[in-house]
């Protein structure tokens, strides 16, 4: 890793607002991060963590604020493949008729041509990715005949082939068995130290402190933000969870 | 009965309409029209859109009605009508608390009683019941012409943006976190929809229309889990749809529209019922049990 590109940050959002027509979702939010750095997103359901990915996609616009990736504009972050996003189970229709193959290859379509058809550079990442998440052995299964862990996997081993600076994962260890998350553990390691941006959203507290170096506490706006060990204590998790007791959130259910 | 007698007879089944030009003529354009309209439907069943064909296929009225009584290409007013009215749907939802598919029945109900009452009003030589219900045996040179067009159109935009429209329909957000163009590929499968509800109406009619927008496809979803397969089974249970409904409709003396519809939907049944894995009677699981 160069000088210059530590130096710089990956992600730098500063002062955004989203709003669905009139409803605010998020407001004066800041994050910045590093190459190599994790970041834990945590925040209670509906409390903008969905919606702070998708203006960091492009997904939605935002009405106020500046997001500079690289330190350059979204679209160009978007057309050099540098962000990948890994969605959550719900949010993906898991009885759509595709195969792993086929749904790592759509990482590779923003660098094909306009009929997206494969060469075989992309061929080939496409292999390393199916082979780096441990399924190359279904890689032509649908992936409604899939587990959930399974499917999580193809979708991690998407953003891989899509070989993208940063990765945004929601929920990444919602539902999975215990070899994917010990499988995506491994894996966000090997990423750290191929430098790659992870910003995650999760509710189990116990991979906050495993995984990520930063943590960002939301609750429609930053609530606290910096080094996990500093910023992740009970009294910010419990300002986060609108003043429910830490106690509830590391219940069974978290 | 006679063996040979029984082979007359369905030579005779077969043949007989054959003879006729203008039963060619349908069997030939309805063919075509379903196999765009199957060819669509895969990607509207998986996309959700099926109320939104729904809207699309009966807001194209007025512009029909229109485009007849002004002399221009009834294709052109039904487009801008079939667009239009998913705009207006959009823009409604937006500015108002009225929940989505209740704005998309108000939406479209409208236009399509605009039309019936600008029928009645323009006295021209338009038939409702031909609109309404299709009328693929009364098909003319132009509407020949027209179809083809229309059909070759659509075929060849939903052929090469296939992947990005697959990846449109599973996964917009990753579409366009890797720069595709998203809203290009909404427009562009609206206004497909719209083309292809135009074409289709001739055959089965505005209100039967979204059937063949909907019913191939989802039959196709039942019988795989390969989107290609899923495109050729859509295609083919259209067309097969299309051919036995015309001969029905030809040797029972039916209403040609409804016929092509009621067979496609009696495929589905067949596929709802029997198909190996996800059919109520799941005959792989029986299979594989032994």
């Amino acid at each position: 890793m160069d000088e210059l590109n530590y130096k710089s940050y990956r992600i730098e959002a500063e002062n955004i607002c989203v709003d669905y027509h009139g409803k605010v979702a998020l407001y004066d939010a800041n994050l910045r991060l590093k190459a190599g750095q994790i970041c834990g997103l945590v925040g209670m359901n509906g409390a903008g963590k969905t919606t702070f990915f998708n203006a960091l996609t492009g997904f939605v616009n935002i009405s106020k604020g500046k997001i500079r990736i690289n330190g350059e504009s979204l679209r160009i972050a978007q057309q050099d493949q540098s962000i990948a996003y890994v969605p959550q189970s719900e949010g993906i229709d898991s009885q759509f008729p595709v195969s792993v193959w086929d749904v790592v290859m759509m990482g590779r379509y923003g660098s094909m041509n306009i009929l997206r058809s494969p060469r075989e550079s992309d061929i080939q990442a496409v292999k390393d990715a199916i082979e780096r998440v441990d399924l190359m052995e279904l890689s032509s299964t649908p992936i409604g005949n899939l587990s959930g862990g399974q499917r999580k996997r193809t979708f991690l081993a998407r953003a891989i082939a899509q070989r993208a600076s940063i990765l945004l994962l929601d929920e990444p260890f919602a539902g999975v068995d215990i070899r994917t998350e010990k499988l995506i553990s491994e894996l966000f390691i090997q990423f750290k130290n191929e430098g790659k941006t992870i910003l995650l959203s999760t509710h189990d507290m116990i991979h906050v402190r495993e995984f990520c170096d930063l943590v960002l506490l939301i609750n429609k706006t930053v609530v606290a933000y910096g080094e996990t060990s500093e910023v992740f204590t009970p009294e910010n998790i419990t300002s986060t969870f609108g003043g429910m007791s830490p106690d509830v959130l590391f219940g069974p259910e978290s | 009965m006679d063996l040979c007698f029984l082979s007359t007879n369905i030579t005779s089944f077969v043949a007989d309409p054959l003879s006729h030009e203008f039963m060619r003529k349908a069997l030939l354009m309805s063919s075509l029209v379903a196999a765009v309209c199957g060819f669509l439907s895969s990607y509207l069943t998986l996309k959700g859109w099926a109320l939104m064909g729904d809207a699309v296929s009966h807001s194209v009225m007025p512009g029909v009605v229109v485009a007849y009584a002004l002399g221009l290409p009834f294709s052109l007013g039904a487009f801008i009508f079939g667009v239009g009215s998913v705009a207006l749907i959009g823009f409604v939802k937006q500015k108002s608390r009225v929940k989505e598919d209740t704005v998309i029945g108000l939406v479209f109900t409208g236009f399509f009683a605009l039309g019936i009452v600008l029928v009645s009003k323009i006295k021209s030589n338009i038939d409702l019941h031909s609109i309404l219900f299709g009328s693929p045996l009364g098909i003319s040179l132009s509407d020949v012409k027209q179809t083809v067009f229309i059909s070759l159109l659509v075929v060849i935009l939903l052929s090469v943006f296939r992947k990005d429209l697959i990846l449109y329909c599973f996964d917009p957000r990753h579409a366009k976190t890797v720069g595709i163009n998203v809203l290009f590929l909404h427009y562009l499968l609206l206004t497909c929809l719209s083309l292809a509800a135009v074409v289709g109406l001739q055959s089965v009619g505005i209100v039967l229309v979204v059937a063949m927008l909907i019913t191939p496809g989802a039959t196709a979803y039942l019988l795989t889990d390969k989107f290609d397969n899923m495109t050729i089974i859509s295609v083919i249970s259209a067309i097969i749809s299309s051919v036995f409904g015309i001969y029905f409709s030809f040797w029972f003396d039916l209403e040609t529209g409804g016929s092509i519809v009621l067979v496609q939907t009696f495929i589905f049944l067949f596929a709802f019922l029997f198909a190996p894995r996800y059919g109520i009677f799941k005959f792989k699981k029986l299979f594989s049990s032994y």
